[in-house]
């Protein structure tokens, strides 16, 4: 796996280097402008934090069910990789909204259930950094809790109305969209696995040193 | 881990704090679109575009980068830590 | 089923009866909510008058900082006499535990509220007997869900450190959608003509919350709880 990490984060580099090329080439958005560009980093971020969210939620629920430690491990890694990665899509999109919508938030269901996931996120973090021996497994309690609180969030925010773009833009994207993004989305996704993939290897590495000190 | 918990506060404060002094007084959000039109030329626009868009890929990039140098940092740490273990055991079982 | 349902009676009645001896979860709790609604009165009243919808979100607020209070109290209790691992290590179903310590705090909570709905209706001039049943069985669904979600995670704090910041921290995120139903439930329910149907809606909502994560809390609740 470590042997992967530095071709992963060189091949990463590069399709991060050449995308603004594309995202420069595709056309602009007859309502939006040059604004409308966020959206190429602003939506990958997104794409790459939901499966972060997933592996945490299962890794979880496989840690408390299963009593495997590698899994805790999972869920960590993920968990914080997908704070870094929400971290990202909630600065980049009121950016976005700021031009778009006129107002830098809006209380609607999209961006209602994304801040409270992300402070679900910084929630199992603060736990596992401050609740001494044997957070893992209230972690990981915590984490399947939030995975099912999503829907719900969801739901509740959809009652007021939404303004967020509906999922139905992707698929009618114009081909020089549709290029840019799904390179910005192969990137991004590249560069979160290879990140996961280094936190995986701490999060070992620091179990080894915790089983040297025993043994000592 | 520290780290990445520091810069998510000061970015959610920053973003707090630009929120109170900014956009207040908006126009009504336009209802949700169905699909982006792509089109030949720009139009100009009163709020200038591309700081926003400037800023928003910098804090991208600026995270990402933020983010992975914590990870070698800590790694860095722990792999030292690891070598003062294995040099130390090493000491001990020449010396027994 | 007949031992879940005693061992969870016998439970709860234990905690009740330590309750009703002292006393102290449910006045401190209550003075607490009560100093809340007055607290965050004085953000919300101009002129005299509150804002809009305010009174919903107040009476919610209180019983969320109460509650979380109380769940905090209820299992400091436990601790300091250790009894929360002599029951566990009772030969007895884990989940049936939790229930019995659900329902008394259920209960605990459910006292306060009575109190406080009254209060908030007086200092707000809220309706609160335009729909009397409506808002009980609001109100009673949304303190299922905070309590249950509220129950777990204090439970499992118990032996943790920073416990009491925890709590909180853990809890509000999780039980957001109770809050959020129930604030919109109970303004509706305030209103001058009152939105029945969409006071429904929101009860429909807590009602599936309720039994989405209370099956959560039993499922989750033996694996978190030992070693």
């Amino acid at each position: 796996m470590t042997k992967l990490f530095v071709p992963a984060i060189a091949l990463a580099a590069i399709m991060f280097a050449v995308a603004p090329w594309l995202i420069n080439g595709a056309p602009y958005e007859s309502t939006m402008g040059l604004v409308q560009k966020i959206f190429y980093f602003h939506l990958p971020s997104w794409f790459v934090m939901f499966t972060a969210v997933l592996t945490a939620g299962v890794a979880g629920a496989v840690h408390l069910f299963g009593r495997n430690a590698r899994a805790d491990r999972v869920a960590l890694a993920a968990v914080e990789v997908a704070a870094v990665f929400g971290l990202i899509g909630l600065i980049t999109g009121p950016l976005w909204a700021r031009k778009a919508w006129g107002v830098w938030w809006q209380w609607d269901a999209k961006l209602t259930a994304a801040l409270v996931l992300e402070l679900i996120l910084i929630a199992y973090m603060l736990l596992r950094r401050y609740g001494g021996p044997g957070s893992e497994r209230l972690a990981s309690g915590l984490a399947i809790f939030g995975m099912a609180n999503v829907p719900f969030v969801y739901w509740a925010a959809n009652l007021w109305r939404t303004v967020h773009p509906k999922p139905t833009v992707v698929p009618t994207l114009g081909p020089g969209m549709r290029g840019a993004l799904w390179w910005c989305v192969a990137a991004f996704m590249l560069l979160g696995a290879a990140a996961f993939g280094a936190r995986m290897r701490l999060e070992r590495l620091r179990t080894e040193v915790d089983e040297l000190y025993l043994e000592d | 881990m520290k780290r990445v918990l520091a810069a998510i506060i000061l970015a959610a404060a920053l973003g707090a704090g630009e929120t109170t002094l900014n956009g207040r007084a908006a126009a009504q959000p336009p209802p949700a679109q169905d699909e982006f039109v792509p089109v030949s030329d720009a139009e100009v626009e009163q709020l200038p575009a591309a700081p926003l868009v400037m800023t928003g890929y910098a804090v991208a990039w600026v995270v990402i980068f933020l983010y992975l140098w914590s990870i070698w940092r800590r790694l860095g740490r722990v792999e030292r830590e690891i070598d003062e273990l294995a040099r130390r055991t090493r000491a001990q079982t020449r010396a027994t | 089923m007949k031992a879940f349902a005693t061992i969870a009676w016998l439970v709860m009645r234990k905690d009740l009866t330590i309750e009703v001896r002292s006393r102290e979860i449910v006045y401190t709790t209550l003075f607490f909510a009560v100093s809340c609604v007055l607290v965050f009165a004085f953000s919300f009243v101009r002129d005299g008058r509150a804002l809009d919808d305010a009174a919903a979100g107040i009476l919610w607020i209180a019983i969320a900082f109460a509650g979380t209070l109380a769940l905090g109290r209820a299992f400091e209790r436990e601790r300091q006499s250790e009894t929360l691992q002599a029951l566990l290590l009772a030969p007895t179903d884990r989940p049936a535990i939790f229930t019995g310590k659900l329902l008394g705090l259920l209960i605990l909570l459910g006292g306060v509220e009575i109190v406080l709905v009254p209060i908030v209706g007086l200092l707000f001039q809220a309706p609160i007997f335009a729909r009397p049943m409506l808002l009980a069985f609001l109100l009673a669904a949304g303190t299922v869900g905070f309590v249950a979600v509220g129950t777990l995670f204090a439970a499992m704090l118990v032996r943790s450190k920073s416990r009491d910041v925890l709590l909180p921290v853990l809890l509000y995120p999780v039980t957001i959608p109770v809050i959020i139903a129930g604030v919109r439930g109970t303004a509706a329910l305030f209103q001058a003509e009152v939105d029945e149907p969409m006071a429904r809606l929101w009860i429909t909502m807590l009602v599936a919350f309720d039994a989405v994560f209370v099956t959560l809390a039993l499922w989750t609740f033996e694996p978190v709880m030992t070693e």
